[in-house]
């Protein structure tokens, strides 16, 4: 749009947007939104995700949840590029039934997470535009949440918020969960109620302030009795 | 700071004293380029319908600074002359200024002549300020009013075009509100069905548009004077939190603590009385 600069290049006046030679670039990549987060407690994990699908400034779809369930213990929580997003949970669902056919075995998160940051850096030189935080049960039961960066580089946590309202949400856990910046607080440990009541708070919150993240929001439990969902309505406007 | 006021008075018009400076510091050496500071943008649903005794105006209220909203609960309907509103869209420091500029200028003609303004007036003024300034002040605009000669709706753009019409909308949410006006608008249509006509337009444009969203902001101008309902439309998105997110003193540790004594000499004393007269 319009920016309030008097002066371009050379200290001469800008010239009108619309005249003269305008340069058009391609670009590969589009911006979809959307917020993704993962919690991990004792013996359980949450990802939760908006279901929001945006572009500019209109909305693609209400109903397009970010939470992709990979095995019974494991769910995938991606946003940035919904096109990248698409392609990559098909290319790890492929090489989790290679894996299958191979070992007889399902994937362990562990395993799910290095072969993500393999097949990321793989692309190095054209990126996928994808925010990834994994959520599942580790060997032993307990939960795990492995974050990483569109090229790769990944950790394990105990809580991480990915996506457009990051930002927003990440230093909102560090508090909550993390009990930073507090002193004389009681450390307890997470309960599943308390998590789950924290993320939909949480999400509430972002919804309020950030523009791509609302409509719904869409919430993964993973136990070892399985993966239950939870939908909770979120703004629309 | 009040000091320097009192010496020289402010300059008038844009003060460009800092443009050299502020492209050095852009297009400095590679680690030291700054960003000009981005100017708040409104990223608005705003419109206009003329019905039977006058004029509806309508806005949302959201304020955004990229994807951010900075303000839920804005104002974007603003005071021209007591027969005259307008509704702003784009830089928000932009539509503030100059609809104040406005309203200042016709205030100043109203005391010289004795006549309230009439709309025209207020759009070639603005026309004549924006086009000046070739398209640097980022304000779109509908203004609306009754006066004298009937009830008026124009738009102003950036770069100081103008349009008189009927119904219209403006912003970035400007198209699903403009299919609901196409729809449903007739010429000569009561108070009521003007309004919810507006209201349902705006709307559109905040379920459909990222950059509008929570209430709607009515306007009602008439012959007889103005309804300014703000609030018209509460969002009905009230999600309320589970938990109480209160912390206990002491939660901040207090590192060091200084206590200063202020001496304060007593110059002047005075009473004055309270009306308490008639409340309980």
């Amino acid at each position: 749009m319009i920016s309030a600069q008097a002066y371009g290049e050379n200290g001469k006046m800008k010239e009108y947007h619309y005249t003269g030679p305008v340069e058009h670039k391609f670009s590969p990549y589009a911006f979809n939104g959307g917020t993704v987060l993962a919690v991990a407690g004792e013996d359980f994990a949450i990802v939760a995700s908006d279901t929001r699908l945006s572009e500019g400034y209109s909305i693609h779809s209400r109903d397009s949840p970010k939470c992709y369930k990979l095995t019974d213990t494991t769910v995938l929580g991606c946003s940035g590029f919904h096109g990248d997003c698409l392609t990559l949970t098909k290319i790890i669902d492929a090489r989790l039934k290679m894996y299958k056919h191979s070992n007889n075995k399902t994937m362990t998160s562990g395993a799910i997470a290095a072969m993500l940051s393999t097949i990321l850096y793989g692309r190095r030189f054209f990126p996928y535009y994808v925010y990834n935080i994994i959520g599942g049960l580790d060997e032993e039961g307990r939960g795990a949440v492995y974050s990483f960066d569109p090229v790769g580089s990944y950790q394990r946590d105990t809580y991480k918020a990915g996506g457009s309202a990051s930002a927003m949400l990440q230093p909102l856990l560090d508090n909550q969960i993390g009990f930073k910046n507090m002193e004389n607080v009681e450390e307890v440990p997470l309960t599943l109620e308390k998590a789950v009541q924290l993320v939909k708070d949480v999400f509430i919150s972002a919804a309020e302030r950030d523009v791509y993240t609302g409509d719904a929001l869409e919430i993964c439990i993973i136990t070892k009795e399985g993966i239950r969902e939870e939908i909770v309505p979120l703004r629309k406007d | 700071m009040a000091l320097s006021c009192v010496l020289e008075p402010a300059l008038s018009g844009f003060n460009f004293e800092n443009s050299t400076r502020n492209i050095v510091l852009e297009n400095g050496s590679e680690e030291g380029k700054i960003k000009a500071p981005k100017p708040m943008k409104t990223g608005t649903t705003i419109a206009g319908v003329v019905y039977k005794d006058g004029v509806v105006l309508g806005a949302d209220t959201r304020a955004t600074s990229d994807e951010v909203v900075a303000d839920k609960m804005c104002a974007k309907i603003h005071y021209i002359a007591p027969n005259i509103y307008c509704c702003g869209a784009g830089t928000a420091a932009d539509t503030e200024k100059t609809t104040e500029m406005l309203s200042s200028n016709l205030t100043i003609f109203s005391m010289n002549s004795g006549r309230n303004p009439r709309v025209v007036m207020a759009v070639n003024i603005l026309q004549d300020m924006l086009f000046r300034y070739r398209g640097m002040i980022g304000a779109h605009l509908i203004l609306g009013g009754v006066d004298c000669t009937g009830s008026h709706l124009y738009t102003v753009g950036p770069y100081g075009s103008m349009d008189k019409v009927p119904y219209l909308a403006m912003g970035s949410g400007n198209l699903p509100a403009m299919g609901i006006l196409e729809d449903r608008f007739k010429a000569n249509m009561d108070l009521e069905e003007a309004k919810s006509l507006v209201s349902d337009a705006i709307h559109a444009g905040i379920m459909s548009d990222l950059g509008s969203g929570n209430n709607i902001d009515l306007c009602v101008i008439t012959k007889e004077g103005v309804d300014y309902i703000r609030p018209h439309k509460e969002s009905p998105f009230n999600y309320k939190r589970q938990a109480k997110y209160k912390y206990k003193p002491g939660t901040t540790p207090v590192l060091t603590k200084t206590v200063t004594q202020v001496e304060l000499e007593l110059l002047d004393e005075t009473v004055q009385m309270m009306e308490t007269a008639g409340s309980s």
